[in-house]
């Protein structure tokens, strides 16, 4: 029985796998077809009386296909959706990259948006945690969003690419606290009675947690949030830490905090971007089914696959796909 | 302080909404966007001339499409397109919603500090949908 469920769990192992390995595959030869549109994004003339080669239904459709395995990835490789979608649809599809970051804004909101209330109800995301760092942080992401959509597509190209490798180096370097340990709260924490308790299952038994060096940590949302506005990348990578290792939240809390916080920080820049016109609806609304569909399917499968073989997946496209930005910023690889 | 395992009031008030308007909102994008993407209701942009567009930075996507920013696409929601920001705006919105929501409650509590800090959270969060604070592009 066992034999058979591993045997299933492998071969939904190399199914998955090899899905991932041709979507990759596709997306960088769709590099090569939709070079004319990217060069031609900054030649407007150019492209307006410009022929497509592909039917305009293709794009969409594949970017329908693309962010359903991006869903999959993210759940399985336990980062958010956004982080994924802005640099490899923003690198490898013929958009340009202010209608990419309103999408992926607005995909990183829908995302927390559905897991929002499951994670309150459950009291795993914390309301009173949460609405200092978000006022803060939705403030800068207000900040954030202004400078993104102002700056040269090239230097937001740079910027992004550096930011997407330095993720990268996090996920590689930063480690993890289950249970870290606040030995004495911050006055701030204190006057903001900021602490909380949750039944943890794997141990049996209900953890109580409080915080520390909350005046730092609402320093480094002022960063988060221009970070979030600026490149729509949602910042699960930068919330996660932040709340984990420097205020001492359990990490499941801070997971799930991080989650909701999102749907308060990523609102006000996808504003800016949707009162901008940074929005295009055939851009937005097959990215956001396509991940919330990939994403149940990843929870579905969740329990079959090796976390760690798809964490060196999500490791290796975001290590591509930010040499792509930051290449494509230096006009190395247009 | 004792602690409670249960969520608090304003917590789950915040959860309950977020869950309805988060649900209705989608359901809405789908059929917007359905809509849309039949040819049900005309878009704004033909479908067909999207690759032409989509390509340019917001400004001159805005220059050569003739779409004005903010709130403008209120007035075209006979297009197929535009009729995508009516759910889009509400999951949006939504947050600011269930912040209105969860107001009284702190107040009720005399919970002055969160109620202080969940005003401002509405004030921020209305001044980036109100449109007063938008880039033309670069």
């Amino acid at each position: 029985m066992s034999e058979a469920g591993s045997s299933s769990g492998s071969s939904w192992q190399r199914i998955l796998i090899t899905f991932i390995f041709a979507v990759v595959l596709s997306i960088i030869v769709i590099s090569g077809i939709s070079d004319y549109h990217v060069f031609g994004a900054e030649a407007p003339q150019k492209v307006i009386e410009g022929e497509t080669s592909l039917p305009f239904w293709v794009w969409p459709l594949l970017l329908f296909v693309v962010t359903f395995v991006l869903g999959i990835i993210a759940v399985l490789g336990g980062v958010g959706g956004g982080v994924l979608f802005v640099p490899i649809v923003g690198g490898f599809f013929p958009f340009n990259l202010d209608f990419v970051r309103g999408a992926g804004l607005l995909v990183a909101l829908s995302g927390a948006l559905a897991a929002g209330p499951g994670l309150l109800r459950r009291g795993l995301a914390d309301l009173r945690l949460s609405i200092p760092l978000a006022l803060i942080a939705s403030s800068s992401a207000i900040v954030g969003a202004m400078i993104g959509l102002s700056l040269p597509k090239n230097v937001v190209n740079i910027l992004l690419g550096l930011t997407i490798l330095a993720i990268v180096v996090i996920m590689f370097t930063a480690k993890k606290s289950e249970y870290p340990q606040v030995e004495k709260p911050d006055s701030l924490s204190q006057a903001l009675r900021i602490y909380g308790i949750y039944y943890e299952p794997a141990k049996g038994r209900e953890i109580e947690w409080k915080v520390h060096r909350t005046p730092l940590a609402l320093l480094l949302f002022v960063v988060i949030g221009v970070m979030a506005g600026m490149f729509g990348l949602g910042a699960g990578w930068a919330n996660v830490p932040v709340l984990n290792l420097l205020m001492g939240v359990p990490l499941k809390v801070a997971v799930s905090t991080s989650k909701f916080l999102l749907s308060i920080t990523d609102t006000t820049a996808a504003w800016i971007y949707l009162n901008s016109g940074a929005i295009i609806p055939m851009i937005v609304v097959p990215s956001i089914i396509g991940i919330m569909l990939g994403s149940i399917i990843g929870v579905r499968i969740l329990t079959v696959v090796k976390p760690k073989v798809i964490r060196w997946i999500v490791i290796g496209l975001l290590t591509f796909s930010g040499l792509r930005a930051l290449l494509k910023g230096l006009g190395i690889w247009t | 302080m004792a602690k409670e395992l249960k969520p608090t009031e304003e917590q789950l008030a915040y959860a309950v909404w977020l869950d309805l308007g988060m649900k209705i909102g989608l359901i809405l994008l789908i059929i917007t966007f359905g809509l849309y993407v039949f040819e049900i209701l005309p878009p704004f942009i033909p479908i067909s001339q999207l690759p032409k567009v989509w390509g340019l930075n917001v400004h001159q996507y805005l220059q050569v499409t003739g779409i004005q920013p903010g709130w403008s696409w209120l007035k075209y929601l006979d297009r197929g397109d535009f009729l995508n920001f009516l759910p889009l705006a509400m999951l949006a919105g939504l947050t600011i919603i269930c912040f209105i929501r969860i107001l009284p409650l702190y107040l009720k509590k005399k919970d002055y500090l969160y109620g202080a800090l969940t005003i401002l959270q509405i004030l921020v969060l209305l001044l980036a949908a109100s449109g007063l604070l938008r880039v033309g592009g670069h």
